[in-house]
């Protein structure tokens, strides 16, 4: 992508830095113009840790207390943050990331909790909501992407959904990339495949015959057709992650979640607007430091190379990187030395899609007693995430069979993160 | 899958039973076991009062909106909408050559009346209760016992209990999880903090299952467009405000149900109290909260009850609700003349769920036609035509594992066929997309779905690669192509094929032997199973 691409964000700096001198009122104008015509994101890539990672082993240590047990801080190139010693790669990358250290949820149960973190509202049973990956897939256009947009790898158990948008926004699951893709690849011979084909069309005649217009509206063939031109598209080749250069895969480690972190680079690169990729085993009620410090070997690499790998690229900007998982981890240390579910002051971390990096939003207590300061709400990340891809938070759906109005998110977008 | 050597030898010894066995099937066959089913629907008559009186009400309808009604469907097509309803699968050919020793006119009712008998169908239906009861959560660790929960279900309905027993039971009942599985609609809401059954989540649960109303949104303001406000929602609450869940399991104390407003400020405790018809509410000095809440939503003078369940069920067997959606019947206004008068007979048969199945299933509505030239989204809409509507994923599941073999799959079926159609039956739904607790979605089916049907590993086993797939039984076992062809349509489509289908695939099949024949049933396999007609009720 050409440099040129995003211009106008060093001239709104600047305009805003007038706005507050000698050019008030038409400073903040072309201020305001040239926020509107920044051009946002356009691609969602969630790093999931599944079962709820401690945030004092990874993005927020306090070191020396109580709490810790033994876990060490290094510094980072974001002066004044700490992350959890074993982030070495990241701590590097820390201009470019913001941790938000001051979630808190409703929800303390895994598969609760990750509703409400992926969908951003927390399980309704008359509504199902859609994740962000679906609204976004919703909401944006489609382009000229063949493969499905909202794409899942690694997926665990509760991989995004399209809710009440529809099954097909739900994400599509594929597993470890050096693997086949599943479902995708026709095992048989192509002329037998075409001769089945043929033959599909002679038993939907005669299903047709006095149901025409009905038939029609199943939308079934036209799926199959479209199955049939994903099947056929040359966009799959984004899966394949051993055409990409030796080095580039070592950085990002060589591991199911490294090369799954880099097919969602690939991807993206086509047009998939949603990629998570989950990283599981967090959920650390015995021996929480041994898991952490193994985990932190698998996520450190994939994730400092995931941000290297966009900036160098130009696709940092138009990308939005979430990682994180349900909920966090109890301060205390429980008597078989592990943590259990927190979801009362836990840490998330963001980066890409324009969003400003570099900061550490909210604080926990070091002694884990008292609230975090300025709690933050899944509801308000989920506002954060869609105005940076540019849409308006407020925007309502309407949930199919009820009619009820729903917002793309209830949260309101959390200012010090909008550059 | 890997199979040890060891039981290689057993599994040959299967194959060659499942031969001897199906050998008879490919041809028409009459089997004795078909004259007991006929005798045992002659006891079990529909009751043909209710169901000529809801004929009435849809003929009136039709005529007042000048639409003719489609004609009668084959009774083949009949039979395949009581498995997929009632089982979650389709009929095997083994059961459709059984029925077809029947008269002509009789193979549908005797086949409702062997499948509402039938584990299978306690089993599937407990399962499409349950996603109503308690949701498809995984629920908090050890207190929730799901499977626990369903088998109680299923024993139930097996033994057609009176559905208002059940109702009783689920939000009365008190004790441990275990031994008195009804609970766990208690306690699959218990709250990690707390440590108790959320009252909020019961309410909900309660006003969408047993009342048919949506309350959840009056949880935090009143109805925008129903006439429910915060404070019945809140009474509602109430009458789980005093339960408590120990090592002993669901037990009630004091009601201390204090809700937290908007600002996060704690109300004074609320006091229990019904949504509407105060007048059938026990009185307080007579049992505990919960119990009187079970009375008075059971009471037969309470029609809600009766109401939404007859909503449910005719949306398992139709497709889609009278009443849309299917918990939130209006509160007000016109509810449909049908919906009404079986909510009547069913209250006033003792909440016989089994009866109301018959009853159902017997309407000329459900034995409509889903062809016909005229018929377009406007008969639909008045049930003047039988809808067309997506499988949910178990259906569409059950119908793959079905259509790869020619003998029945259920609880005779030698365990190791069990654990195969199991396991490979949740694999099955979760890659097709489980649609959760949203029953009855109309819309379209997905591009993975139509991925995982044409190349997915577990269809490829069902048809091609599996141990002992029907298209190999059929390759060896039919006498001729026209057979093959015809054993072919009813295993998968469960009927026969039209004049233009069979003349080109018995084209297909012509002059091939060996494994070249296989492969060619096996295709004609391939085919049927990624037709519409497979993937859609109709």
């Amino acid at each position: 992508m050409p440099r040129t691409a995003f211009p106008t964000l060093d001239r709104r700096s600047f305009l805003a830095l007038a706005a507050t001198g000698w050019l008030t009122p038409i400073g903040r104008l072309l201020a305001d113009q040239a926020e509107s015509t920044r051009r946002p994101a356009q691609s969602i890539i969630l790093l999931w840790l599944d079962g709820g990672p401690s945030q004092l082993e990874t993005f927020d240590p306090h070191p020396d207390t109580k709490i810790a047990g033994s876990t060490r801080a290094i510094h980072t190139a974001a002066r004044g943050i700490q992350l959890a010693e074993g982030y070495q790669q990241l701590a590097d990358q820390m201009g470019r990331v913001a941790l938000i250290r001051s979630m808190v949820s409703k929800e303390g149960d895994h598969e609760r909790g990750t509703y409400l973190m992926k969908t951003g509202y927390r399980p309704d049973p008359t509504v199902e909501h859609p994740s962000i990956g679906a609204i976004c897939c919703h909401e944006l256009p489609v382009g000229s992407t063949d493969i499905p947009r909202h794409i899942s790898i690694l997926s665990g158990r509760w991989p995004g959904r399209g809710g009440y948008l529809g099954a097909e926004y739900d994400a599509f699951q594929v597993g470890d990339p050096r693997g086949e893709l599943p479902d995708v690849v026709s095992t048989i011979a192509a002329d037998r495949q075409k001769a089945r084909l043929a033959d599909l069309d002679v038993v939907e005649r005669a299903f047709e015959r006095g149901r025409l217009g009905r038939a029609a509206a199943t939308h079934h063939r036209e799926t199959v057709a479209r199955a049939r031109t994903m099947m056929t598209s040359e966009q799959l080749r984004a899966f394949d992650v051993s055409s990409e250069p030796a080095e580039v895969r070592a950085e990002y480690g060589e591991t199911p979640f490294g090369r799954g972190c880099l097919a969602a680079r690939r991807l993206i690169e086509v047009g998939v607007r949603c990629v998570e990729i989950t990283l599981g085993g967090w959920d650390s009620h015995v021996n929480n430091h041994a898991i952490h410090a193994s985990q932190a070997k698998e996520l450190d690499p994939a994730f400092a190379a995931l941000l290297r790998d966009l900036a160098r690229r130009e696709l940092l900007d138009r990308t939005v990187v979430l990682c994180g998982g349900e909920f966090g981890r109890t301060p205390r240390i429980n008597p078989l030395g592990g943590r259990d579910h927190w979801p009362g002051g836990f840490s998330l971390a963001i980066a890409g899609g324009g969003l400003r990096g570099g900061q550490a939003i909210g604080e926990t207590d070091p002694e884990g007693i008292k609230e975090p300061v300025r709690p933050t709400t899944i509801e308000d990340v989920h506002a954060t995430v869609l105005s940076a891809l540019g849409l308006d938070p407020s925007r309502e759906n309407t949930a199919p069979a009820t009619g009820r109005p729903i917002k793309l998110s209830a949260g309101r977008p959390i200012r010090e993160l909008l550059g | 899958m890997r199979i040890p050597i060891r039981d290689l030898g057993f599994l040959a010894a299967i194959a060659a039973g499942a031969a001897v066995v199906v050998g008879g099937m490919v041809r028409p066959m009459i089997r004795a076991s078909a004259s007991a089913t006929s005798a045992r629907a002659e006891a079990n008559r529909c009751p043909e009062d209710i169901v000529r009186r809801v004929d009435a009400a849809f003929r009136r309808q039709w005529t007042s909106e000048g639409l003719a009604p489609a004609g009668r469907a084959p009774e083949l097509a009949i039979v395949r909408r009581i498995s997929l309803a009632l089982c979650g699968t389709i009929p095997s050919l083994e059961e459709i050559r059984r029925l077809e020793a029947l008269p002509e006119g009789r193979r549908a009712d005797a086949w409702l009346d062997e499948i509402l008998r039938d584990r299978r169908s306690a089993d599937y239906l407990a399962e499409r209760f349950a996603r109503v009861l308690v949701g498809t959560e995984d629920g908090p660790f050890l207190k929730f016992r799901r499977r626990r929960f369903v088998t109680w279900l299923s024993d139930a309905i097996l033994a057609n209990r009176p559905y208002h027993a059940i109702v009783r039971d689920l939000i009365a009942d008190r004790g441990l999880w275990t031994d008195h599985p009804a609970t766990n609609f208690l306690t699959v809401t218990i709250d990690e903090k707390t440590e108790r059954p959320t009252p909020e989540r019961l309410a909900a649960r309660t006003a969408r299952a047993f009342l048919g109303v949506r309350l959840d949104c009056a949880q935090c303001h009143d109805h925008p467009f129903q006439p429910w406000k915060q404070g019945q929602f809140r009474g509602l609450a109430a009458f789980f405000g005093a339960s408590h869940c120990d090592l002993r399991g669901i037990r009630d104390t004091e009601n201390d149900y204090r809700p937290t407003d908007r600002k996060g400020k704690e109300l004074p405790t609320i006091e229990p109290e019904v949504p509407f018809l105060p007048e059938l509410l026990p009185p307080s000095t007579a049992s505990e909260s919960r119990t009187r809440l079970a009375g008075w939503v059971v009471d037969p003078r309470n029609p809600a009850l009766a109401r939404v369940t007859v909503n449910r069920l005719w949306a398992l067997l139709l497709g889609r609700p009278l009443a849309e959606p299917v918990d939130d019947l209006p509160a007000s206004g016109e509810l449909h003349p049908a919906l009404t008068m079986l909510a009547d007979d069913f209250a006033s048969h003792g909440y016989d769920l089994r009866r109301l199945i018959r009853v159902i299933a017997s309407t000329e509505v459900f034995r409509l036609d889903s062809a016909d030239d005229a018929a377009g989204l406007g008969h639909e809409a008045a049930w003047a035509v039988f809808p067309i509507c997506r499988l949910r994923p178990e259906q569409v599941a059950g119908a793959v594992f079905q259509a790869g073999a020619l003998s029945t799959l259920g609880p005779e079926s030698h365990w190791f066929t069990r654990f195969l159609v199991f396991s490979g039956r949740n694999d099955f739904v979760h890659r097709y997309g489980d649609t959760g607790e949203d029953e009855f979605d109309a819309r379209a089916g997905t591009i993975p779905q139509r991925l995982l049907m044409m190349n997915g590993k577990i269809v490829r086993e069902r048809i091609e690669d599996g141990p002992f797939p029907a298209s190999s039984s059929l390759a060896r076992l039919a006498p001729d192509d026209r057979q093959a062809v015809e054993a072919a349509y009813l295993v998968v489509l469960t009927r026969r094929p039209t004049d233009e289908e069979l003349g080109h695939f018995i084209g297909r099949l012509a002059s091939s032997t060996g494994d070249e024949r296989k492969h060619r049933i096996a295709d004609l396999f391939w085919t049927l199973i990624n037709s519409t007609e497979f993937s859609w009720n109709h």
